[in-house]
């Protein structure tokens, strides 16, 4: 028994064939043994497989960074947080303790930020679909307000009437920067006069004060320039307005849309090339503004970058539970986490790391996720060595998007947990069990089972 | 286990060259003591039993990864499906 079992594999030589996978190292994967210096086996047999794990650091760190790009080239700027990317009360908490206001898009995440001690002023309402009820609590409670649509106008006027105040509030505009897809669904265009007439309707109205403007131009832009452009479109927009109608526009909101470094699916450099650094975001932001702004004016800007501080933060550790070779000769390996709980695994390659040294050449293989649908495909090139069943793999960066995008579909959630900055480990979502999900049902009493 | 087999040219190093179609494979150190004894017409049970004695695999593991390893031959076409 002198040598070490080692799984049996054979690779066919390509002769004069580099790796078709273009990024991962044919010999070896890489290893993470631990997390913040909190081992992997540790966290799993605390909370089990599989395991979202986010990191306070990496978080702090990322919202520094972000917030530091911007104030040390523009006097005045606020980061508001969005909600969206994640929600989780413990993270949220962190962002807002580091000064970030927050940005909801539905009364559930208005409410959402109201518990967590958010006063209505700190807070800007987005989003296409704005219950009537939903806009009296944010005019009441002095949220800055970003209108989508005319009806929505007309909505604000009513609850104006009503509640006896006059909102301030802020209109979407959507634009051409160069950049597909171009989110037009969203407030009024730019280019076709549309935000023009939502301008003059709201001076027509006489019950809303126009203090602010906002775009969001789409998600994981990777073109700076397309920023730029839409900052010098939104301060002459601005300029027009204050002169025509006299209204002062207080706010320049930007919006979010910065990458984190994550592998895009179709583009083929590493995140690290083809990602560019958030300096370069905010230099074309803040020279857009510094170069078109009047003198001595100096409007909020506002940023709602979600995934590019969040991201990065997070990830997954999944068990391999089973092994299968596909016909067409790859390794398949069933894990115990899928794309019910991993949204992003629709856009990303992620980085997948093993949590031990596993001898073996690399091969291409597939990893599916636990559930009995085909769709469950998590990484289809991965390019790893033959694994043992019980081996960890650890997924990043999966911190935007999935702990709010995910849904309870076939298994339980897992539960979330949070690596402090002394290294401590909390809870912050317990994993789900069947109480979640039958507490809001009922069976009608003829239905029920018999005993 | 099939004509091919035998006549792949296999060496200590696990270099593994097929003279029918010139392909060449490489594979490590249990892949190669698996071909060598499927060369030889050696079974599945005594297969396993030199991967559990010479390796220290649990025998189990073993059988798992034979099977495996046969889908990959097959794969390449260096054995016949069934
Ligand atoms: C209005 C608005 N602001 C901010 C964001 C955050 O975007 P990102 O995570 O790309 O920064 C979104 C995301 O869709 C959004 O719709």
């Amino acid at each position: 028994m002198a040598r070490r079992y080692e799984k049996p594999v054979i690779h066919r030589l390509h002769v004069g064939h580099t790796n078709k996978f273009g990024f991962a190292s044919p010999y070896g994967a890489k290893v993470r043994k631990s997390i913040d210096g909190v081992p992997i086996e540790e966290l799993v047999s605390r909370f089990g497989s599989p395991l979202f794990v986010f990191s306070e650091r990496r978080l702090r760190q990322k919202f520094r960074e972000v917030k530091n790009a911007f104030t040390l080239r523009y006097p005045h700027v606020e980061l508001s947080w969005s909600y969206k990317t994640n929600y989780l009360d413990a993270i949220v908490a962190i962002l807002h303790s580091e000064g970030a206001t927050a940005e909801v898009v539905s009364e559930f995440e208005y409410e959402k930020a109201r518990r967590m001690g958010i006063p209505g002023s700190k807070i800007i309402y987005n989003g296409p679909y704005k219950p009537i009820d939903s806009l009296r609590v944010a005019v009441s409670e002095g949220a800055r307000i970003n209108i989508d649509t005319f009806e929505e106008i007309a909505d604000l006027e009513r609850v104006a009437d009503e509640v006896g105040k006059r909102p301030k509030v802020a209109i979407r505009v959507n634009m051409d920067t160069g950049i597909y897809p171009r989110w037009s669904r969203f407030g009024f265009n730019y280019e076709s006069g549309q935000a023009w007439d939502a301008v003059k309707r709201i001076a027509l109205g006489g019950k809303l004060d126009l203090v602010g403007l906002h775009c969001h131009i789409g998600t994981f832009i990777l073109k700076p320039e397309a920023y730029e452009i839409e900052t010098r479109k939104l301060v002459e927009l601005a300029y027009r307005i204050e002169d025509e109608f006299g209204f002062k526009i207080e706010y320049i909101d930007v919006g979010g849309g910065f990458p984190s470094r994550n592998r895009l699916k179709g583009i083929y450099l590493p995140p690290e090339v083809a990602v560019p650094p958030i300096e370069e975001y905010a230099e074309r932001i803040t020279t857009a503004l510094l170069n078109n702004l009047r003198p001595g004016d100096y409007p909020l800007l506002i940023l709602e970058s979600g995934r590019a501080i969040v991201d990065e933060a997070g990830f997954l550790i999944t068990t391999v539970h089973a092994t299968k070779r596909l016909p067409d000769g790859r390794r398949g390996y069933v894990l115990d986490a899928g794309v019910n709980i991993l949204f992003t695994a629709f856009w990303y390659h992620f980085n997948v790391e093993v949590d031990r040294e596993v001898s073996g050449g690399a091969e291409p293989c597939v990893l599916y996720g636990p559930l009995c649908m085909n769709i469950d495909v998590v990484e289809d090139r991965a390019h790893l060595p033959p694994l043992p069943r019980g081996t960890r793999l650890i997924l990043s960066p999966v911190g935007a998007y999935n702990v709010t995008q995910w849904m309870q579909f076939i298994r339980y959630r897992p539960a979330v947990v949070l690596i402090g900055e002394n290294g401590e480990v909390d809870l912050i979502r317990e994993a789900e069990d069947i109480s979640d999900i039958v507490s809001r049902e009922r069976v009608p009493e003829r239905l029920k089972p018999k005993s | 286990m099939g004509d091919r087999l035998t006549k792949l040219a296999i060496s200590d190093e696990g270099f593994i060259f097929d003279p029918e179609t010139g392909n060449s494979y490489t594979t490590n150190p249990t892949g190669l003591l698996i071909l060598r004894m499927l060369k030889e017409g050696k079974g599945e049970e005594e297969i396993v039993k030199a991967l559990t004695e010479e390796f220290g695999a649990e025998e189990e593991e073993a059988r798992r990864d034979l099977y495996d390893f046969l889908e990959q031959l097959r794969a390449y076409g260096l054995v016949e499906g069934v």
